[in-house]
């Protein structure tokens, strides 16, 4: 639009006084035109692929579990979508448009999130999904995504070894959460010896395989690993396993309901965690499974995550507020929940500065995307799809929050395809 | 086969049942919806499948299996067996450490592929599997079970502790069946690309041809002296002992054929929807088919279909309308059709709509209504056992 101007401008000035005045007039008007574009470009110009989006408005879905096993897990997720959602509205939108919503309930049953994904992309049209909690959903979407070049903003800490041009992945994959929570234990808490505990899936089992490698590099020793099937409650003999063998850190990757169980019986069995003999790190209680456990089960322990609720700085004291406004006082938030919160941040980024809503160059715009306004304080967007960001150690306390003892100096590089790790 | 013959085998009733299923299906569903409903619908009909079965078994043979996962998913995850090892080609996963296996082994730091996997490269080995493990399956728990009498509550509850162990086996054995995940991301058949439209097509009628095999199947075994056998096995079990028959054998045969047509179900399903998990497999699905039969009808074939289709659609509606809601209203419709109409759908058309449409026929064809008489006496001893 500027050389327009200056062509007009140019123009002008060979001609006579009145027709100058015409021609600044005119140039004066494009470049209020042109304003007026910037706001709110013409929906031809930012959607060529005939997604939902119209002159004020534009369409984007959320595909979360709020029924079902998941429904406990994934609720906070959704909570944090609709807050962002809430609050680019309320500044205006993205490219002069309103998001307008469409969520689904995956029921915590993989085909139904496959069928729901293929129903937000194909009938609804949805510019973007935020949305799956479990890898199990994500692999049961990733190929609709792939197929019907869909983008999904997926929020969960997970196990890697995968990178799909369809995806952001804005939690942590494993060596963002296993390699500096094992370099801080070993270094601040001289740990020696290590067991591995996990649910038996994919991510625990990718976790504890990383886990073993670091741990063996560094010249330490897994004593022991060993898996329970989700939902398994009965962790005695693990217990047992643990007195027997006395490693310095035991290193749980159990998820769900298990956790509840397994907490209890530690503490019920005489192990007293806040002794740290062993001392426990896990990479999968947030503050939402504590609210389960209850506080004074797993004080002492140790999480290493990428966010806790209890982070000081500016950013994040604002969205605890706001979130709490939103939802209610009594609400705890947990790693994945303000990953979560990013997904419509970083979309909307990757869309101002693609200047469309096509998911071709969204994608383009994507890798670089900064957000200075990040509750976990600054993240960016890697060529891989995943986020730079910290880690964390937080301690366990009754209250159910978690006290930040260590934080990396520096972002870490996001690795899906660990070398010498697999 | 004799004019007669086949008069006694599709009664006018049931051959108007057959066109109008077939109207629908061939004609008025693909017309009428695009590709992507239509695709749920061809879903929804490999439950249908399953349903079938539970008529024969349950509606007709009194044997009520809360286990009819286990077969869907064998036959649904020995198609997935063949399509993952062909889109786990040496080319498309040169990433991992082990190429030309499926991703999920090479997570699971497998390094060469199991044995019992390699007989799935042939199309032809899997088509048979499809349809011969789970009859194997199936006749290894029936003999076990009703060579010794094990029957009613009892049989119930084993078959719902194999849907049990099997999901366990399943999720413990990572490595070599994809855990919870199950096996995701088939792509071609033949390098066939599966995912298009074109393909959806395709593999619904295919469905569609295939259900219509199946309901022919036990349309035959319920108008064979089998048939009745098996209601009066329902009925009176130590009579028909008594009379000479091995009971046990009849129960064996419908129970493997039942589970036969469930993994047929289940293949379809992995065709379909493109993977398999264990979440068909286990308990819950499981009695969900048992639902999808009673809604439709537990003593008409069509129902089961009909049954299979109604309470899916309303499961995908209603959670497309209110996300966090739908649960109560599927439950709503269960109550509804336990306390209304214990006979499902099916008995509500044989008691309201059935008269009228015999009535329409006999005006047509300016005949006395022959068929309903000849029909009545059965419907009546069918009815008898809500």
């Amino acid at each position: 639009m500027g050389t327009l101007k200056n062509a007009q401008a140019g123009l002008g000035g060979r001609l006579p006084s009145l027709m100058k005045g015409i021609a600044s007039a005119v140039a004066g008007a494009t470049m209020v035109l042109s304003a007026a574009v910037n706001a709110a470009p013409a929906t031809s110009e930012v959607n060529t692929t005939g997604l939902a989006v119209t002159d004020d408005t534009v369409t984007v879905g959320i595909l979360h579990s709020v029924t079902g096993t998941m429904a406990i897990s994934e609720t906070g997720s959704v909570q944090a979508e609709k807050l962002a959602i809430e609050q680019i509205n309320a500044m205006g939108g993205v490219l002069g448009r309103q998001i307008e919503y469409v969520q689904e309930d995956g029921a915590s049953d993989w085909p139904t999130f496959a069928e729901k994904s293929r129903k937000l992309l194909l009938q609804d049209k949805v510019a973007t999904v935020f949305g799956c909690w479990t890898s199990a959903s994500r692999k049961a979407v990733l190929p609709v995504f792939e197929q019907y070049n869909g983008m999904l903003y997926y929020p969960t800490f997970y196990e890697g070894l995968e990178q799909s041009p369809n995806v952001i992945y804005t939690g942590q994959e494993a060596t963002q959460q296993i390699l500096a929570g094992i370099d801080w234990v070993t270094k601040e808490k001289g740990a020696k010896t290590f067991y591995l505990l996990g649910s038996d899936y994919i991510w625990p089992r990718t976790s504890n395989k990383i886990a073993r490698k670091h741990i063996e590099k560094l010249g330490l020793k897994v004593v022991g690993e060993d898996y329970y099937p989700l939902g398994h409650t009965q962790f005695n003999s693990i217990i047992n396993k643990f007195k027997l063998k006395k490693p310095d850190v035991i290193f749980a990757s159990v998820v769900g309901g298990s956790n509840v169980a397994f907490y209890k019986q530690l503490k019920a069995a005489g192990i007293d965690m806040t002794k740290e003999k062993p001392l426990v790190l896990t990479i999968s209680v947030t503050e939402d499974e504590i609210l389960g456990i209850g506080g004074e089960n797993i004080e002492g322990a140790y999480a290493s995550m990428k966010y806790f609720q209890s982070l000081t700085n500016d950013n994040n004291q604002a969205f605890v507020k706001a979130f709490k406004e939103r939802w209610g006082d009594d609400i705890v938030i947990g790693d994945v929940t303000q990953a979560a919160y990013l997904g419509p941040w970083l979309w909307k980024a990757a869309v101002e500065k693609a200047g469309s809503f096509d998911v071709d160059k969204v994608r383009e715009a994507s890798p670089g995307i900064e957000l200075t306004t990040a509750p976990e304080g600054y993240v960016k967007v890697h060529p891989n799809h995943h986020l730079w960001s910290k880690t964390r150690i937080g301690n366990a306390k009754t209250d159910g929050q978690y006290e930040i003892v260590y934080e990396t100096d520096e972002l870490i590089e996001p690795d899906p395809f660990p070398e010498g790790y697999q | 086969m004799s004019y007669a013959g086949l008069r006694s085998l599709l009664p006018k009733n049931d051959l108007i049942n057959f066109a109008v299923l077939a109207l629908i299906l061939v004609v008025v569903l693909p017309l009428s919806l695009d590709i992507f409903r239509l695709n749920l619908v061809g879903k929804y009909l490999t439950y249908a499948f399953v349903a079938l079965g539970l008529v024969l078994c349950w509606g007709y043979g009194g044997i009520l299996s809360l286990g009819q996962g286990v077969f869907f998913g064998l036959g649904g995850y020995a198609m997935a067996m063949f399509l993952k090892l062909e889109a786990s080609s040496p080319e498309n996963t040169a990433i991992q450490s082990t190429p030309g296996i499926p991703d999920f082994m090479d997570w699971n730091q497998l390094t060469e592929l199991p044995w019992f996997w390699q007989p799935f490269h042939s199309l032809t080995f899997t088509v048979i599997a499809i349809i011969v493990i789970p009859s194997i399956f199936a006749y290894i728990i029936g003999v076990a079970m009703f060579k010794r009498r094990v029957g009613g509550v009892y049989f119930a509850i084993i078959t719902q502790a194999v849907a049990a162990i099997l999901t366990i086996l399943i999720i413990g054995q990572q490595g070599y069946t994809g855990g919870v995940n199950g096996i995701t991301d088939l792509r071609t058949l033949f390098g066939w690309d599966i995912r298009t439209n074109e393909a959806k097509y395709v593999f619904y009628f295919l469905c569609v041809f295939m259900l219509f095999l199946c309901l022919g199947v036990a349309q035959f075994v319920r108008k064979s002296k089998l048939g009745r056998l098996l209601v009066a096995m329902r009925e009176m079990e130590d009579r028909v002992r008594f009379s000479g028959y091995d009971v046990a054998n009849f129960k064996i045969f419908v129970f493997c054929l039942g589970s036969a047509f469930a993994a047929i179900g289940g293949a379809m399903f992995t065709l379909q929807v493109g993977f398999m998990s264990p979440t068909f497999v286990g308990i819950v699905p499981s009695i969900e088919m048992v639902i999808f039969c009673a809604v439709g009808g537990r003593l008409s074939i069509f129902g089961a279909v009909y049954g299979a289709l109604v309470v899916n659609w309303a499961k995908t509606t209603f959670s497309e309308s209110f996300p966090e809601l739908w649960l109560f209203a599927m439950g709503a419709l269960f109550i509804g059709v336990v306390m209304a109409f214990p006979n499902g759908l099916a008995g509500l058309y044989t008691k309201y709509c059935e008269p009228k449409v015999n009535q329409l026929i006999a005006r047509f064809t300016g005949k006395s209504n022959d068929t309903s008489a000849e029909l009545a006496p059965q419907m009546k001893t069918e009815g008898g056992n809500p």
